[in-house]
């Protein structure tokens, strides 16, 4: 398997790599070692300001900051950027279409051992309400960098996901280029497509491995852009392939699959398997046994696409 | 001061005063009771303390004014109106489908308005990011905010005051409008703030305490806030909830209702005496 990082430390390396390119400002609230802002601390320190534990604060600060013309990043785990703060991101900085990029790291049930208080399976649910706001929840290291750079390039609230867990890289291609708000069909099929995001993409291809061997020709899509969603490659796969499934780290219920079944029941309708977390809290535990604990694993995935294709009409 | 001041700035006021009413009743909603409770200070800061061009309002080193206590917005639309920013008719559009005079302030909507606020506790902290703001860049602008005594209960505002002080935010003044009632009634009964003199010397504040219907008082503790370095400061302002109509004087019920047309005109008559 390629190299491993985790997409935290991309964004704090993709931080102080970008600091040149445009004056920003950088908040977290005492998590800078954990989230990598730390570094872009370190790099430019007069740039960098902690806010302490108050991210509720933290977030209509940020806004205060934007409205006088500046690009502030705003981090702290996904639990309290988007869950304790979401009143302040939706009021402060979303409703007046403010250039604040959450960048939230220690995304779902990967932070592992700290457990359910601290695992947000929530966060995409939230933002995907909270109108204007772009969402990225990128795939590895080296889509986690371009997001960044799209945040800073991009008008507006905008909600960068990052896990705690060192996953595969696999966008590491001469050619990789990232588009925001287009899926990337990674690997080709006509029997099924998997629909992912974040570190369940790696995932997905494994699957198709596993698809392979029964003869199944499942097509896996990356969707890095939860919102804006690419509905035009969601409805170009539900009419090729007739069947499929969605696979997050995320509660079923208001992330990925929810954005992906209510884009196609309004273009193709087909069956759609919803992988995730089934509407549960998480618990403490070393990430591959959680992930096997609650059945993100390309076994479950293979086996959610072999119940969408026998239930195509 | 000198009295041709201080009648300009009792007019100025009293006109505010005149823009609340008539906004709120055609509006048939809104807040009266602490939108006239600030108007005295919504007079001083629009037409005597902030560098402010009605004609630029975005002029990137005018002084910045963010009402946290939003919902008197009323307050700050008769401001602005009377200032210049918007035609004084555009006041009785408030709360109007299409309007630019939303229930809550929006910066988006309505010229002057430098942020949008209204969910109490926000406000403080999107001020003291505008003055963390004009730190980094070295400006000499100043940044105000109102912040309502029943506001105060939200945990936020003393994060916000926290962080300012902490970041020695000395371009920053809020202003704690005690007017003594919230929604539920008197404020010490609800939850009991006080003593906010004491409690934001704690976080680090200035702390200036004066009556916030006296001109010679307001003006006193803007020209201290001014002088002082190193730290933010707060002035506590006594005031009358729906000062200036006897009616509604220290009357909770006026908090968030709208006088009918009768009710505007015994207003009225009694603003305009």
């Amino acid at each position: 398997m390629a190299e491993k990082l985790a997409t935290r430390e991309a964004y704090g390396s993709a931080l102080v790599e970008l600091a040149e390119k445009c004056d920003f400002v950088v908040l977290d609230a005492d998590l800078a070692e954990a989230t990598k802002t730390i570094k872009f601390k370190k790099a430019c320190p007069e740039r960098f300001f902690d806010c302490g534990i108050a991210e509720g604060n933290m977030m209509s600060v940020a806004a205060g900051i934007a409205t006088t013309g500046k690009t502030v990043f705003a981090s702290s785990f996904a639990m309290f950027a988007a869950g304790r703060a979401f009143e302040q991101v939706r009021n402060s900085i979303g409703y007046p279409h403010l250039n604040v990029k959450i960048g939230a790291t220690h995304a779902g049930i990967t932070v592992g051992e700290d457990g359910a208080t601290h695992q947000c399976n929530e966060d995409i649910a939230l933002m995907r309400t909270i109108p204007g706001m772009t969402i990225v929840n990128p795939s590895d290291a080296v889509e986690a960098r371009a997001a960044v750079e799209a945040a800073l390039t991009t008008d507006g609230p905008f909600y960068l996901r990052f896990g705690r867990f060192a996953v595969p890289v696999i966008n590491d291609t001469p050619d990789y280029k990232f588009e925001l708000g287009k899926g990337v069909c990674v690997a080709d099929g006509k029997d099924v497509t998997i629909v992912a995001t974040g570190l369940m993409v790696s995932l997905a291809l494994e699957a198709k491995e596993l698809l392979a061997e029964d003869g199944i020709d499942a097509r896996i899509i990356n969707i890095h852009t939860i919102k804006p969603i690419d509905k035009d490659i969601l409805a170009k796969a539900a009419e090729e392939t007739g069947a499929l499934v969605t696979a997050e780290e995320h509660n079923i219920i208001g992330g990925l699959g929810a954005a992906v079944t209510e884009a196609i029941c309004e273009s193709c309708p087909v069956p759609v398997i919803r992988v995730g977390m089934n509407d549960t809290y998480g618990h403490s535990g070393t990430v591959p046994a959680l992930l096997e604990a609650y059945g993100l694993t390309p076994a479950k995935i293979a086996e959610a696409a072999k119940k969408a294709i026998s239930m195509k009409k | 001061m000198e009295q041709n001041k201080l009648q300009a700035l009792r007019e100025a006021a009293r006109q505010i005063r005149i823009g609340i009413i008539k906004s709120t009743n055609a509006a048939k909603s809104g807040h009266p009771g602490g939108s006239l409770s600030i108007a005295d200070i919504l007079a001083y800061l629009y037409f005597e303390e902030m560098n402010i061009d009605p004609a630029n309002p975005a002029m990137p080193e005018r002084d910045r004014f963010v009402l946290s206590k939003g919902h008197c917005a009323p307050g700050l639309y008769s401001a602005l109106a009377n200032r210049g920013y918007f035609p004084v008719e555009e006041l009785t559009t408030l709360r109007k489908i299409g309007a630019r005079l939303q229930g809550h302030p929006d910066m988006t909507l309505t010229p002057g308005v430098d942020m949008s606020a209204g969910s109490l506790g926000l406000g403080i902290s999107s001020a003291a990011g505008m003055a963390l703001a004009g730190k980094i860049d070295g400006k000499d602008y100043r940044v105000y905010t109102i912040v309502g005594d029943g506001e105060s209960e939200e945990g936020q505002v003393w994060e916000a005051c926290m962080f300012a002080s902490h970041y020695q935010l000395d371009n920053l003044c809020v202003i704690i409008d005690w007017n003594g009632l919230q929604i539920d009634g008197p404020v010490t009964e609800v939850m009991n703030p006080t003593p906010h003199d004491k409690k934001l010397e704690a976080f680090g504040f200035h702390v200036i305490s004066i009556d916030g219907h006296d001109f010679e008082q307001i003006e006193a503790a803007f020209n201290e806030a001014k002088t002082v370095k190193g730290k933010p400061t707060a002035i506590v302002a006594k005031t009358v909830k729906g000062k200036g109509v006897s009616f509604m004087e220290n009357k909770v019920n006026w908090h968030g209702a709208a006088p009918n047309d009768e009710q505007c005109d015994a207003a009225l008559a009694e603003l305009n005496a």
